[in-house]
């Protein structure tokens, strides 16, 4: 994946801003694009915003994203972006994004950070716990007053969704749907 | 959508109905204004003058909640005025099935409802059918009973007086709609109508719905290019997160989770495969066994054997709703220990949020996985409550954002388009793919382990995504299209297949319901091929000159780019619109050009393989005429649960198989106004995206709420004052925005004030503030179930909370 710098200039998109800045385009030179883009390395996302699904460039150096901005070859936006997909790069950059495991005892006023591989096993706890205690293996039902295999957790509910990428949506449902919860919703049901 | 984002410039009319698309989906606009600079129109139906109303040619004013009456009059002009496309509606709907006898439809009620039971038997909407078992037809049109008879009378009642008595919309602006909208029934005119959640979040949102595609199947605009139902969809990832079956009802392209009485394989496909006696119906969902088993495969590997039926008794079976806010109200009641919320935060994002927070409250332990804190993290420690009265445990997990993991997306016209890793994750923060396979591979370990419930559907499911620290999401998309499980031999018309067992199938319809083949998702078949990574394409051509760019990325199903395209053309498979052919049959040839075609069969004038183009449904038509809906078989207007009016249209005042819960109330003397919510472009859902960046917050910092300029004189507020909004279920506060973009309606002569808002807010983040959700009512379509967060009944006054 990539795209040549060459390919990005032919989309115009920073041969405009260099008009934009200078005013003239003959200066649009001076702007020298190829230094700021020097060693970057470019690669192509979609915009987590809404359902337009709007191209975006990412620009990265030394593992840092230094820029993002509309994909001009993207067919649907053609390097045009609203106020929420040019913000990206905030998403990326940004002190308040969470950076560790939290973990919030029974009660208490605080939070503790706490490794990946204790909250892991201990969510793995509570999860089996719950399924074992709440688990279902056959329900009666009222209107015909027979018992039916139903194989169902339900002290249990898993919401979300929309902001996972597919896969991630595809192991989402496997792992409720093995688990046996059947109180599986997102926000598709809002 | 049916249709996709660029196919906007190939209207000659779009209609807003119930979306903003200027305000929430931006970008569509570069769309909307090529067909604008075409020549083409666009007309805004909303209770508020929004942003796409200032850009549109036409602007209806509609009180929340009435869509069906705004709807059921243009229907009703376009039957009176002969506007309709009758051939379209002849071949292609069911416009000419007789129906039973026994149907019937007075005063607001459709026949066979169980009043105890507060529903329906639509057993008794059935069609008739003849000694074949084929419905019986009457292509005249004429016979009383037939649909187009029954839909014409329904909606006679829809007169453009009565209409507007309803909506409060001026009856000379009505007018220009229903002339401009109708006006596309024309072969050669194209008009889309779009919509999003002024439709959809009502408790008749599914019949909105209907109401939209009725219309559209009248005027012959599904299926073609520059038409469609298009529903604009929120988050970028909902299209692809509702395909892959994350709701209580389905499974992975939309097959349906099993219900108790569905006691095994056999049962459960007898009970969801539809029949046909028409042969010329191709009848799509008559495949369902191939893509049950073909889930199941995916899902239980080896151990998913023809004797055990596929491992089929695994799933967990459905015995009653649950749908989300059925949930929480469980929750709140105890009756559910832990919740994991994967990028959702239901303290914001549903209604009646006071309640919803409470109910977290009861959890015994909650796990969050996000990008950052949200209302649903700390709601232990929410303004107003005392973290020590709240036991729940609660896990806060740091998530991945888009940028720094690699994946696919389908936005709102299908298009699957994949996103590669830019960076690492921030901090310790994990792809949520890397998360649920550690949920997954934790869990499996204690079941091995220790035993305990049924443990064989984790222990035997097959999770087989790589020896990496983190799973392959190359091969889960792998498993997703689907591979052959041994060496198969295919005979498909006069060619013969040869597969090896381990190669990727190449599209659905080679998927096999003898366990030869695995899919985890039928419909996204086709994605990761022998050709490998589809959704990766990035081709710009575009040979239509249609936009339809069949070689970027990929689209489900069969990458064909709008759906019921063989609408599109008459039985003859010649356009109906020579301008913009989408698929034409080449009879020398002998197949179609244009779009990939809604399945290979010859046009539907060939005697022997022609088929219908509705392949979807059974009887192969479109559904002027439902039989499966739960409020009846025509979209019927009643009132918003909680409403201003009495409904004009019938003593019956609401959706009648809807039932109310107890903290909603239509006392206009204690809540004048209507209410309702909405989103701005600067900010996103329940905030947490957008709430914690400067660039956005620095936009809109605040939460607000807009009013008219009557209704501020009225009780003295001024632009920027903090106001008090009530409803039944609580408070909350906020600066008050004086705007002449919201006017008053007209409802039976008297002028009804209305408060908008939008529901972003909450008290995490950079950017606080009270949430909309509060004031909403728990209260759903009868259909699915999606809460009625349009249509409120409020106060305002002036004063924050101490005011």
């Amino acid at each position: 994946m990539g795209i040549s710098r060459r390919k990005f200039l032919q989309g115009g998109a920073l041969a405009a801003a260099g008009v934009a800045l200078t005013g003239k385009p003959g200066e649009a030179a001076v702007d020298a694009p190829e230094l700021r883009t020097k060693g970057l390395k470019t690669t192509t996302t979609i915009c987590p915003f809404c359902s337009v699904g709007c191209g975006l460039i990412v620009q990265t150096k030394d593992g840092r994203i230094v820029n993002t901005e509309g994909d001009p070859q993207h067919p649907i936006n053609q390097g045009a972006l609203c106020p929420k997909g040019g913000a990206l790069f905030q998403i990326a950059n940004n002190d308040r994004r969470l950076q560790k495991v939290m973990y919030r005892a029974p009660g208490s006023d605080r939070w503790e950070e706490k490794s990946w591989d204790w909250a892991l096993e201990r969510i793995a706890q509570r999860m089996k716990e719950t399924r074992d205690k709440s688990f279902k293996a056959k329900e009666l039902n009222k209107k015909d007053n027979n018992e039916y295999v139903v194989n169902r957790t339900d002290g249990m509910a898993f919401f979300g969704g929309a902001g996972l990428d597919n896969e991630e949506c595809y192991l989402w449902t496997k792992f409720a749907r093995a688990m046996g919860v059947g109180q599986l919703e997102h926000q598709a049901r809002l | 959508m049916t249709n996709h984002w660029i196919d906007l410039k190939n209207s000659d009319v779009i209609l807003a109905i119930g979306c903003n698309p200027a305000e929430n989906h931006p970008i569509s606009f570069k769309w909307i204004e090529k067909s604008m600079d075409a020549g083409g129109r666009l007309i805004a139906v909303d209770p508020r003058y929004t942003r796409t109303a200032s850009k549109a040619d036409i602007y209806a004013q509609i009180r929340p909640g009435t869509d069906i009456a705004f709807l059921g009059g243009l229907i009703n002009y376009a039957l009176q005025n002969g506007l309709i496309h009758e051939e379209y509606v002849r071949e292609y709907t069911n416009a000419t099935f007789i129906i039973n006898e026994e149907f019937d439809f007075q005063d607001g009620m459709f026949c066979s409802f169980d009043d105890q039971e507060k529903s329906y038997d639509p057993k008794a909407w059935a069609y008739a059918t003849g000694p074949d078992g084929k419905p019986l037809r009457d292509r005249s049109m004429k016979e009383p009973n037939c649909v187009y008879q029954l839909l014409k009378k329904h909606y006679s009642r829809y007169d453009v007086d009565k209409v507007c008595a309803i909506t409060g919309t001026r009856r000379e602006d009505y007018l220009k709609v229903a002339k401009a909208f109708c006006g596309t029934g024309r072969p050669d005119k194209a008009g889309t109508i779009l919509y999003a959640m002024g439709i959809t979040q009502s408790t008749h949102g599914s019949q909105n719905v209907r109401a939209v595609a009725l219309l559209q199947m009248l005027l012959g605009n599904i299926g073609i290019a520059g038409g469609g139902v298009n529903a604009l969809r929120g988050e970028s990832n909902v299209q692809g997160s509702t395909d892959y079956g994350l709701l209580f009802h389905i499974l992975p392209g939309y097959l349906k989770s099993p219900e108790f009485d569905n006691v095994d394989l056999k049962s459960y496909l007898e009970k969801w495969t539809p029949k046909t006696k028409d042969p010329r119906s191709a009848n799509w969902w008559g495949n369902t066994p191939k893509y049950t088993v073909s889930l199941l495969k995916a899902w239980y590997g080896e151990n998913a054997t023809k004797e055990n039926g596929f491992c089929y008794d695994y799933l967990p079976k459905r015995m009653g709703n649950y749908s989300y806010t059925k949930i929480i109200e469980r929750m709140g009641q105890g009756g559910i220990e832990g919740l994991v919320c994967m990028g959702m935060n239901p303290a914001v994002g549903g209604p009646d949020s006071n309640n919803a927070r409470e109910a977290l409250g009861k959890l015994k332990w909650l796990v969050t996985v996000d990008l950052w804190e949200t209302e649903s993290s700390i709601f232990w420690k929410r303004p107003g409550v005392n973290p020590k009265d709240i036991q729940t445990e609660v896990f806060m997990l740091p998530a991945a954002s888009s940028v720094e993991k690699e994946g696919s997306i389908s936005n709102s016209g299908r298009w699957t388009q994949w996103r590669y890793k830019a960076v690492e994750p921030v901090g310790d923060s994990r792809s949520d793919l890397h998360i649920i396979d550690e949920f997954y591979k934790r869990v499996k370990a204690l079941y091995a382990k220790e035993g305990g419930a049924f443990p064989e559907p984790i222990t035997r499911l097959a999770w087989n995504y790589g020896n990496g620290h983190e799973p392959d999401v190359h091969l889960v998309a792998r498993e997703i299209n689907g591979y052959f499980t041994k060496d198969t031999t295919i005979k498909d018309k006069d060619k013969t297949l040869e597969f090896k067992a381990g190669d990727q199938v190449p599209m659905f319809k080679y998927l096999q319901d003898d366990g030869s083949t695995t899919s985890g998702c039928w419909i996204y078949c086709g994605s990761y091929t022998k050709e490998g990574n589809q959704m990766a394409r990035r081709d710009s051509s575009d040979p239509t000159g249609l936009g339809l760019f069949p070689k970027w990325s990929w689209c489900w199903p069969v990458n064909r780019r709008i759906i019921y395209n063989r609408a599109s053309v008459n039985p003859a498979g010649e356009p109906f619109n020579a301008k913009r052919p989408l698929i034409a049959w080449d009879a020398l040839e002998k197949k179609w050009k244009g779009d990939v075609p809604d399945g290979p069969w010859p046009p539907m004038k060939d005697e022997k393989e022609g088929k219908y183009p509705f392949i979807m449904l059974a009887e192969g038509h479109g559904r002027l005429y439902a039989l499966d809906m739960k409020d009846g078989p025509f979209p019927e207007h009643y009132e918003p649960v909680e409403s201003p009016a009495r409904n004009l249209l019938s003593p019956v005042q609401t959706n009648p198989v809807v039932k109310l819960p107890k903290n909603v109330s239509s006392d206009t003397g204690k809540f004048p106004y209507v209410g309702t919510t909405y989103r701005v472009t600067e900010h996103w859902q329940a905030g947490a995206m957008t709430r914690s960046l400067p660039w956005l917050v620095e936009l809109v910092p605040d939460m607000f709420v807009e009013l008219s300029e009557t209704l501020a004189r009225q009780k003295g507020i001024g632009n920027g004052d903090m106001v008090r909004v009530t409803t039944e279920r609580g408070s909350i506060e906020a600066k008050a925005l004086v705007t002449s973009r919201l006017k008053p309606f007209n409802v039976g002569g008297k002028q009804v004030e209305q408060v908008g808002m939008p529901w972003h807010f909450g008290y995490a983040g950079l950017a606080t503030g009270d949430s909309g959700n509060v004031l909403t009512p728990t209260v759903g379509c009868a259909n699915t179930g999606i809460p009625e967060f349009k249509a409120f009944l409020c106060n305002i006054e002036k004063g924050g909370r101490k005011g």
